[in-house]
């Protein structure tokens, strides 16, 4: 059964609506990534969850128990901000016990969870450090066990990692994951970076503009994409606009094979997105069966990728992008004509609106 | 040669400064405190004993009491002033109108401020005429605007402005993030406030309380105007004893002054006191 559930929820600032009748909902122990652009409303609904502002209409409910009207201060969720958030005045022992203590938890047990909780984030040695002297990444933990102190239902992080360099920010995450699993606490996870969604959700929901687009498991929202904003958002890709004909998508004159065209009446404007570990090159003179001749635009180097930028013949303007094992790209230089061909089963096919 | 020079431009400036604050600040103080203990036969105690006397006894007594209530007014006033228009709610315009009012209001004092408390609260002040033609005769309830009850809302006008002015960059410190994390935790208003927003405000408040107890208590023009040596201040009794209205004793001025300088630095001390204590979680 879902522990919290977002039902049909409506807000709007200044009669621009933000949140545009919103559902979601989450089982226990599960981690839910809200993913979108800056802008597009997940703090609003975070803040709508966490009880700091009330929907215009739709329903909050806890375990089936309807809290939309309920204070924030009643509500027992656990929330790490962006940054800056721990208590000036205190050290990370006393942020870690304020939950507890205005609670009117016993001063044994709230020292206890606090020791406890610094243990689990890595900041045993740290106990009685003021913010000011903790790192950013510190701080960001020492405002996850505050939050834990609380003994949430629902733990809510918005964009904890947006402010931390890279290398923290991908420790820290995979230490989130890591205590979330520990303490199999219901956690919604704000973020606007795909990377950070896909690798720490068990679920993805992706928003824009105040919608739901979809929500469903990382590995299923990077292969099957619902909807066009969705695959242009997750991973990248090329986007060629057509129209199906058959099992492929027809640009001008060329017929670019796509298996799932198939599924569109033909004629139908549709856009076909290729991801670029599906595209293979080959610079032999004569072309595999089914490949398109294409040229070499861009390198860029990613380690043991290399990531190769195309321009499709036929297709003005056209880009495409294919993934090679860096040591197999040494001939590979701007300007080199190629074979470029892929799997018909690979693209994903989405009617345009 | 330039890397010299500039290295050397900041530190003329410091000198220039300091030498400034040597000529008009240090150089009075000390002939001050010498003149305080320095009789025409050398060395005495006798200045310094007369500050014992009931007059000047009671003038230390009533800028003390008065400083420090007029201090209290400005800094609950204004905080609270502050406060309310920092709010989300409140209305932009009326919170820079009241920024730039603050400016003047805070610089408002000595006999104009005076005349204009005496023709709006006197004894036939416009107000007090208007109270009284409703049944309410504040005089006879005991008010009088030449008392120390008096003074103090007078003081008001230009403390409360004062301290809108020097608490309002603190408080647009306490980050709505605190606010909220203590909320989300289970905290009421109140246990935020007790907690945390009062805390870290703390050292603010004190210093304010400092500056704006030192502004009350050096002022002399508006108590003069307002009081015509009724009512005994050390500003007003030290004009009275160096223009010779009194008598004519440069050393008891320089006694009483001695006074005023080691209130301040008493009250300095404790500030610096507490405020090291209440600001611990800063370094
Ligand atoms: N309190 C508010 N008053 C007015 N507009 C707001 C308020 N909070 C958010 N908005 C607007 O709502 C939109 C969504 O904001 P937000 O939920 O913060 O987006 P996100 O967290 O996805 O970046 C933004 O355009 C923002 O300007
Ligand atoms: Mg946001």
């Amino acid at each position: 059964m879902a522990v919290v559930a977002l039902q049909a929820i409506r807000k709007s600032f200044g009669g621009r609506p933000v949140l545009a009748g919103i559902d979601i909902a989450l089982a226990q122990g599960e981690l839910v990534s809200l993913l979108g652009p800056s802008g597009c409303g997940k703090t609003t609904l975070l803040r709508i969850l966490a009880g700091f502002e009330r929907p215009d209409a739709g329903t909050v409910r806890l375990d089936g128990r309807d809290i939309t009207a309920l204070a924030a201060n009643r509500r027992n969720m656990g929330m790490v901000f962006q940054s800056y958030s721990l208590f000036p005045n205190l050290d990370a022992t006393d942020n870690v016990r304020f939950g507890p203590r205005v609670r009117g938890v016993p001063r044994a047990e709230q020292s206890r969870r606090a020791e406890h909780l610094l243990e689990l984030v890595g900041l045993g040695g740290h106990r009685h450090k003021f913010p000011h002297q903790l790192s950013g990444g510190q701080q960001q933990r020492v405002a996850l066990a505050r939050a834990l102190a609380v003994q949430p239902d629902v733990l809510l992080l918005d964009e904890p990692l947006s402010a931390l360099d890279a290398k923290v920010r991908a420790q820290l995450r995979s230490e989130i994951r890591r205590i979330q699993r520990e303490t199999g606490v219901t956690t919604v996870f704000v973020t606007h970076d795909q990377e950070e969604a896909l690798s720490i959700s068990d679920r993805v929901a992706v928003m824009n503009e105040g919608r739901m687009l979809q929500v469903a498991s990382p590995a299923a929202i990077y292969r099957e994409p619902a909807d066009a904003f969705v695959a242009r958002f997750i991973g990248a890709g090329a986007v060629l606009s057509g129209r199906a004909d058959g099992p492929a998508v027809r640009v001008g004159a060329v017929a670019l094979p796509a298996a799932a065209a198939a599924g569109h009446p033909a004629g139908t404007a549709v856009e076909l997105f290729l991801r670029p570990e599906h595209v293979r090159l080959d610079p032999a003179a004569t072309p595999p069966s089914g490949a398109l001749a294409a040229e070499i635009r861009e390198l860029t180097f990613f380690g043991s990728l290399t990531r190769v930028r195309l321009a499709l013949d036929g297709i003005a303007d056209s880009e495409a992008w294919a993934d090679v094992a860096s040591d197999r790209a040494d001939g590979f230089q701007p300007g080199l004509r190629v074979w470029a061909s892929w799997d018909a089963a690979a693209p994903r096919v989405l009617a345009r609106v | 040669m330039p890397a010299l020079l500039a290295r050397a431009v900041p530190w003329l400036f410091v000198a220039a400064f300091l030498a400034f604050v040597a000529a008009f600040m240090l150089a009075p103080m000390v002939t001050v405190l010498v003149q305080a203990v320095w009789g025409d036969h050398g060395p005495t105690l006798a200045y310094v004993r007369q500050l014992g006397e009931y007059r000047y006894a009671t003038a230390f007594a009533n800028s003390l009491i008065l400083s420090a209530a007029a201090a209290a007014v400005g800094v609950v006033g204004g905080g609270l002033l502050a406060y309310a228009l920092l709010r989300p709610g409140a209305p932009g315009w009326l919170r820079s109108a009241m920024t730039s009012f603050s400016a003047v209001a805070a610089n408002f004092a000595g006999v104009p401020l005076a005349f204009a408390f005496i023709s709006t609260l006197g004894t036939l002040g416009l107000l007090t005429a208007q109270l009284k033609r409703l049944g309410i005769d504040i005089y006879g309830l005991g008010f009088s605007l030449y008392s120390l009850g008096g003074l103090t809302l007078t003081y008001a006008y230009f403390q409360v402005p004062l301290m809108l002015i020097i608490i309002t960059p603190a408080l647009r410190g306490l980050r709505a993030e605190w606010r909220d994390a203590a909320e989300n935790l289970g905290a009421t208003v109140w246990q935020y406030w007790w907690r945390v927003g009062l805390p870290v405000l703390w050292p603010s408040l004190l210093a304010a309380f400092v500056l704006l107890f030192g502004n009350a208590f050096s002022a002399y023009a508006t108590p003069y105007a307002l009081t015509a040596g009724n009512i005994q201040l050390v500003p007003t009794e030290i004009s009275n004893v160096l223009s010779g209205n009194v008598m004519e004793s440069p050393q008891l001025g320089a006694a009483l002054a001695a006074g005023m300088i080691v209130v301040m630095t008493a009250v300095l001390l404790v500030y610096w006191l507490a405020a090291r204590k209440a600001a611990r979680w800063r370094r």
